[in-house]
């Protein structure tokens, strides 16, 4: 692409009108510009693109082999371990990571700080594409998929925690929706779409935080239903919400880190200058909140242990790998976000959002999977499970990545607004 | 003696009392103070009496109509089967399993059947969302297919790894448990299958109060046969199926770690914030909206104002 912006100066594409007055068309807004051979010469020129072509030529087979003769065929989930890597990765993974929607739609729209506008709309895109393909692979997932309205509408069963998380992820689902649909209406071109949710943007952003407090704090507590199964130190009856609730503000602010530093990187052209070059401010002072809220997780994790009378299992093997967790996972990035922040490094910032993203889905994978049934046996998920949820990241990474670049997503729209 | 009461008087009395023990009846079955239906049944499985026979898993296979296994029910074999480390659990064509347990000290084996337990206040059917789990009056767990989405999570909350999934179909999935026989039997009163099968008497069928009073006298009848405890009377909140064993439980396999309160009672904490966080973060949060928009919230005002004059 970058070879192309450079031969051609009206792409990439940012108004509604070609240098030669005329419109362009949605059709030649979703080629971004290009000839269809010129697309696809751009496409396949990225190494990445083979990359994806070759998890898929694998596992969308998996996934139909999953569709046709169950989940048997394809992992290992079994009695003991009803939870495998789609939910344990795909769910309680992705959904913290992608907290950075409503985090920065409160940073902005409800505290009025403008200073981190340029990155709320991929805060708030990063958090949309989380969920959905969270739901996504719930829907890999359920034994009967197809019954996915029922805790909506057929059976209800109010009093579960999986029904708040159900009723939760749906609305808040809507929520982004309806929080991205301006950069959308932006680039389709028709604003009375845009003025109406201009209007709904602060309730939206109080449902987004009401929202999200509960269901990132009930994906922790589905856990407190099995008080004698996970690990203590990974159980908390009193604090496993908060936990979650808290890790899941530093996991989303990382993640939007990595992300706009991939996007910088690697789609350089697509974002504007106003983007580029607020980038590094604005990556310090994420990399401030995150090192905030993990100084708070940490006081939390250890206020469990010590609530529990814990400290005994500290001193045993799996005391041993709980430290090494908090010790990888959040007390090394918490350092290197405070000194970031300090000298006003972005790159150090960077790098610790990259182990601190790392360290949450440790964490979840610990909880869901790894210290779960502790005292019985360890499961090792199988290599079509394993694949299964690499297709589909690959698909999430496909979809953020489209609709970044043809979304005023990264750059400031040049036409109406 | 002449009646002094008049027809109406006694219809709108009749009328006020029905509303008045309605109104009570409903005030004095409040889910917190729930202790299980009162005539609920169980079974009360004695450890000294089971000879590890089979014939419970023969009849249970037979009465839900579960498919042949892979072993007849007469191969003692099964006893020596082990899946990483474990002995046999149930599974997709098992609703309950007899597993030996040879106990230190003790001359001969101990056998132990394994099924629902059939809680006073499941695990299971407390985290369902879609409700497909019911604890009938009779004390039966039961559980609807027809709802179920296959979330899995009640396996996850089972305290006793009861609940089944069938991994093998992708068209007809669904949870395979144990339902004390509901369907067939006990709604009409009778006992499960399993228990009328037992040659040994192991499985006695009754009221769930009426068993632990029996527990109870077998101790006294023959002091220093059993444990001191009725393992089920009070883990996680009580079960219908109990056990009495002369070998300390975790030697039979049966974890005693449990808590003594219902499962549900851990999740409560995060519950009991729900309420809150629905009717305070609202406004907590509109205020912190105005609060830190004020000064431009001002900036426009006296822009506004400056502009009038």
């Amino acid at each position: 692409m970058r070879f192309f912006s450079h031969q051609r100066p009206e792409i990439p594409i940012v108004d509604h009108i070609k240098p030669d007055g005329s419109q362009w068309t949605i059709k030649e807004k979703l080629w971004l510009g290009l000839s269809s051979g010129d697309y696809f010469k751009q496409f396949f020129r990225n190494p990445v693109n083979w990359l994806m072509i070759a998890i898929f030529v694998i596992g969308v087979p998996l996934i139909a082999q999953r569709y046709i003769y169950g989940l048997d065929a394809v992992t290992h989930g079994s009695d003991d371990y009803p939870w495998g890597l789609f939910l344990g990765f795909g769910l309680f993974g992705m959904v913290p990571l992608s907290a950075s929607g409503f985090m920065l739609g409160t940073t902005c729209e409800l505290f009025g700080r403008k200073d981190f506008h340029p990155i709320e709309r991929l805060a708030l895109l990063n958090g949309l594409l989380g969920y959905f393909f969270a739901v996504l692979f719930l829907e890999v997932d359920l034994g009967m998929w197809w019954r996915l309205p029922y805790p909506m509408f057929v059976s209800l069963g109010p009093a579960a925690v999986l029904f708040l998380v159900a009723w939760h992820v749906a609305t808040y689902l809507s929520v982004q929706i309806a929080e991205v649909l301006p950069a959308f209406f932006e680039w389709i071109g028709w604003l009375k779409g845009k003025r109406v949710i201009r209007k709904m943007v602060l309730g939206l952003t109080i449902a987004g935080i009401i929202l999200s407090t509960l269901h990132q704090g009930a994906l922790g507590a589905l856990f407190t239903y099995a008080p004698g199964k996970v690990h203590p130190l990974w159980f908390s009856s009193n604090f496993q919400w908060i936990h979650f609730f808290c890790s899941s503000i530093f996991a989303g602010l990382s993640m939007v880190i990595v992300s706009s530093t991939l996007i910088r990187n690697f789609a350089g052209w697509r974002c504007d200058d106003h983007f580029k070059n607020s980038l590094d401010d604005i990556t310090v002072k994420l990399g401030k909140g995150c090192s905030l809220a993990m100084i708070t997780y940490l006081v939390i994790k250890i206020v469990a242990v010590a609530h529990d009378q814990e400290w005994d299992y500290l001193l045993t093997g799996w005391g041993s790998y709980y430290m090494l967790e908090l010790g990888i996972g959040v007390i090394l990035p918490m350092f290197m976000f405070a000194f970031g922040v300090r000298n006003n490094s972005a790159g150090l910032v960077r790098f610790a959002a990259w182990i601190a993203v790392f360290g949450i889905i440790w964490n979840r994978l610990n909880t869901a999977l790894v210290c779960f049934n502790w005292q019985l046996y360890q499961e090792i998920p199988h290599w079509k499970e394993v694949w299964i949820t690499i297709t589909i990241y690959s698909l999430y990474f496909l979809t953020y990545r489209f609709i970044v670049y043809r979304l005023p997503i990264v750059y400031e729209w040049k036409g109406e607004k | 003696m002449k009646t002094t009461v008049s027809r109406r008087n006694f219809i709108k009395g009749g009328l006020a009392g029905t509303v008045a023990v309605t109104a009570l009846k409903e005030s004095s079955s409040q889910a917190a103070t729930f202790e299980g239906y009162p005539d609920g049944m169980g079974v009360l499985v004695d450890l000294t009496r089971c000879v590890g026979c089979r014939s419970c898993e023969a009849a249970c296979n037979q009465e839900q109509k579960l498919p042949p296994p892979e072993k007849p029910f007469d191969d003692f074999s099964v006893f020596d089967e082990m899946m990483h480390g474990q002995k046999r659990r149930t599974d997709e064509t098992h609703y309950t399993v007899v597993n030996r347990y040879d106990v230190p000290g003790l001359e001969h084996p101990l056998f132990r059947k394994i099924q629902c337990n059939h809680c006073q206040e499941p695990a299971c059917l407390t985290s369902c969302f879609v409700n497909a789990y019911t604890k009938t009056p009779e004390g039966a767990v039961i559980y609807n297919p027809n709802v179920c989405v296959g979330c899995r999570t009640c396996m996850i909350a089972c305290p006793f790894y009861i609940p089944t999934f069938k991994y093998s179909s992708a068209f007809n999935p669904r949870i395979m448990k144990c339902i004390f026989c509901y369907d067939t039997r006990l709604k009409d009163g009778k006992p499960p299958a399993c228990v009328e099968a037992c040659p040994q008497e192991a499985l006695t069928f009754g009221k769930r109060n009426d068993l632990i009073k029996i527990g109870r006298q077998r101790m006294v009848e023959t002091p220093g046969k059993y444990e001191d405890h009725i393992y089920g009377e009070h883990e996680v909140g009580g079960t219908a199926w109990m056990y009495l064993s002369s070998v300390p439980f975790d030697k039979v396999g049966l974890d005693t770690h449990l808590p003594k309160e219902p499962i549900l009672n851990f999740v409560k904490d995060f519950l009991g914030i729900v309420p809150m966080v629905l009717t305070i973060w609202p406004a907590l949060f509109a205020g912190f909206h105005l609060l830190a928009t004020r000064k431009d919230w001002l900036k426009n005002k006296n822009d506004d104002a400056h502009e009038e004059e």
